[in-house]
């Protein structure tokens, strides 16, 4: 990896994180378009939930995987602090590793 | 910027706190991975200031070490980051029309912090809220990354501690309050089938694309169905 390499990387993510925050200026929107961004935030959070949980490069995560991240829904749904969320979920898969699935 | 700070809580502190320890040690493990593939410690790290979007480092380092070429890979990760450019529409709302909030603010926008100051009920507070998450996990992935990359395989593999199910958890929970409604329901769900439907079809950062077409789920429902309820 070259310095070039990271350069232009670092200027292509930053035009696209500053390309949506300076459209959000230019373009006024009504306010059932600006709903619509929200839920366009919801469903990219949503899909990164399902795809990270379940997806590892193009293939099936494994159970570890699986059941830790299903693991962390439960207890979130169960009205569960985050933190408890987040440490229910890594210990969950980390135990399920230690015993050999995978 | 004084009035923004008073808003932040312990609660919001604390669970800003947990996820930058589990941003720590991706970062460690970033820097242990690229110093092992041969990238060098300072070059490492000005990735990790420069880019700071995780998941597209991860991919640049791989791609290489996979044989591609460096277009290959900056074009792969930057398929991955295009995602941010919808999540600047939402993030734009909360930075205001402040020049330089808007371009250090464009800079931490993270999966993370988006989902956190999406996850608070009032403006004021996701500002906060996106300010504390971003500023916390840059600061923590930094370091980490350099952390890593001095102790390198001495770091051990983050998903024998099981972190890769850590953050997708942490999505959903920041997600859950926003689901109470049936229409933002509808598109978090329809959102996630299509992505995960289009994975196997897809490179990499064009499925979570896909998942936007889920918003047509969040149009009114015929009347019918409304007056049945």
């Amino acid at each position: 990896m070259t310095l070039t390499t990271v350069l232009v990387l670092a200027a292509g993510t930053y035009a696209i994180r500053l390309g949506g925050v300076l459209l959000r200026e230019r373009v006024a929107v009504p306010d059932h378009v600006r709903r619509l961004f929200a839920l366009s935030a919801i469903a990219l959070l949503a899909a990164l939930y399902a795809t990270n949980g379940l997806v590892d490069g193009e293939g099936f995560a494994g159970w570890a995987r699986t059941l830790g991240v299903g693991t962390g829904a439960l207890l979130a749904v169960a009205r569960l602090p985050f933190v408890f969320v987040v440490i229910g979920a890594a210990l969950t898969t980390a135990g399920l590793r230690l015993v050999g699935i995978t | 910027m004084r009035s923004i700070w008073r808003t932040i809580d312990r609660g919001l502190v604390r669970d800003v706190a947990a996820l930058a320890a589990a941003v720590a040690v991706v970062g460690a493990s970033f820097g242990a991975l690229a110093v092992a593939a041969g990238v060098p410690v300072w070059l490492a790290s000005v990735m990790s200031l420069l880019v700071f979007a995780g998941g597209s480092q991860f991919m640049v380092i791989g791609v290489l070490a996979a044989g591609g070429t460096p277009v290959a890979a900056v074009a792969a990760a930057l398929l991955l980051n295009l995602r941010h450019l919808p999540f600047g529409l939402v993030v734009g709302d909360l930075l205001g029309r402040n020049r330089a909030a808007q371009l250090l603010g464009a800079h931490i926008m993270i999966d993370e912090s988006v989902a956190f100051a999406m996850a608070q009920r009032d403006p004021q507070r996701a500002r906060a809220a996106y300010w504390l998450c971003g500023i916390t996990l840059f600061c923590a992935w930094n370091p980490a990354v350099l952390v890593g990359a001095y102790l390198g395989e001495a770091m051990g593999n983050p998903a024998d501690f099981g972190l890769d199910a850590a953050f997708p958890a942490a999505l959903f929970a920041l997600l859950l309050p926003q689901l109470r409604e049936p229409g933002p329901l509808r598109v978090a769900i329809a959102g996630a089938v299509l992505a995960v439907a289009a994975t196997p079809f897809l490179p990499a950062g064009v499925p979570v694309l896909i998942a936007l077409l889920g918003v047509v789920f969040a149009l009114p429902l015929p009347k019918k169905l409304e007056r049945a309820r």
